[in-house]
């Protein structure tokens, strides 16, 4: 399996996709965070969402993401995600 | 935590579960027995006595612990359990400590373990935890009785994939005397969760 992230990569979420299903929370769409590790590779939950039975299998990440007083730490698909500029 | 309980009523409930499970049979997609066997499976195994059993494993062995925070999904079935009886998620144990406190959630459903922790309470699928837990988890906790000091690190889990999760929390103090059975018995449903301390 191919990560494209490593630990400590800064990463961008993309902006949500217009209509469909995603597991990338809207308030984390368009936030930046860091790769903590890689969790696994998964089945897309968009793909399968839309009852694809040969979903694309890709790395999903816990990312952490800063607050003013906590952090939250979300395990994404690595298509929800660029790297940072 | 004060919370609307907007429960579908379950009268309409039973029939529309009903009319779905005649629909699955009719087209051969579903048995009876099928159903019965998750009922039983539901019912006999998924139980927060679970979780305790394997808080107490780590802090009576730090070596479990240690193999438990790394692997969780392969530590507990040392403990002859099973996640996948559920679906296929794997689970992640994470350690409340002196400076660092962690919460559960599922901001986008109601994903849990329960097969660890039993069916979850109806507060934690509620719209308001599951927006205020990453938002002001602070104030969520000092609703639920948990007062932490300002320097304690929040970390909030939020279950948006295959990964469940499930709070190690730390052990009492004045307990070195006790057996596992007896710190499983002090543990709670919201430890693991992370809206309590134990």
């Amino acid at each position: 399996m191919n990560a494209r992230f490593a630990p400590g990569d800064r990463v961008r979420m993309r902006a949500l996709h217009p209509g469909g299903h995603t597991r990338l929370p809207g308030y984390l769409a368009g936030r930046s965070g860091e790769i903590l590790r890689i969790s696994g590779y998964f089945p897309v939950a968009d793909e399968r969402a839309l009852g694809l039975r040969d979903a694309r299998i890709e790395a999903v990440y816990a990312v952490r993401f800063a607050f003013a007083e906590h952090e939250v730490v979300a395990d994404l698909w690595e298509r929800y995600m660029e790297a940072e500029a | 935590m004060n919370v609307d309980h907007d429960h579908v009523d379950s009268a309409v409930l039973t029939r529309r579960v009903d009319a779905l499970a005649a629909e699955l049979a009719r087209r051969g997609l579903l048995d009876e027995s099928a159903i019965v066997e998750t009922l039983d499976l539901f019912l006999t195994h998924a139980r927060p006595s679970n979780g305790f059993r394997i808080v107490a494993r780590a802090w009576c062995d730090p070596a479990f612990k240690s193999r438990l925070l790394d692997d969780a999904s392969a530590a507990i079935a040392e403990l002859g359990m099973d996640m996948r009886h559920w679906s296929p998620v794997q689970l992640r144990v994470v350690e409340n400590t002196a400076a660092a406190h962690n919460l559960i959630v599922c901001t986008l459903c109601s994903c849990y373990p329960i097969g660890l922790l039993g069916p979850s309470p109806s507060w934690y699928k509620s719209p308001e935890y599951r927006a205020r837990a990453v938002s002001e988890p602070r104030a969520v906790l000092a609703e639920f009785g948990v007062r932490l000091p300002r320097e304690t690190a929040i970390t909030v889990w939020d279950s948006t994939s295959e990964l469940r999760y499930m709070v190690l929390p730390r052990r009492p103090e004045g307990t070195q005397g006790l057996g596992e059975a007896e710190l499983a018995a002090l543990v709670t449903r919201n430890g693991l969760i992370g809206t309590a301390l134990v």
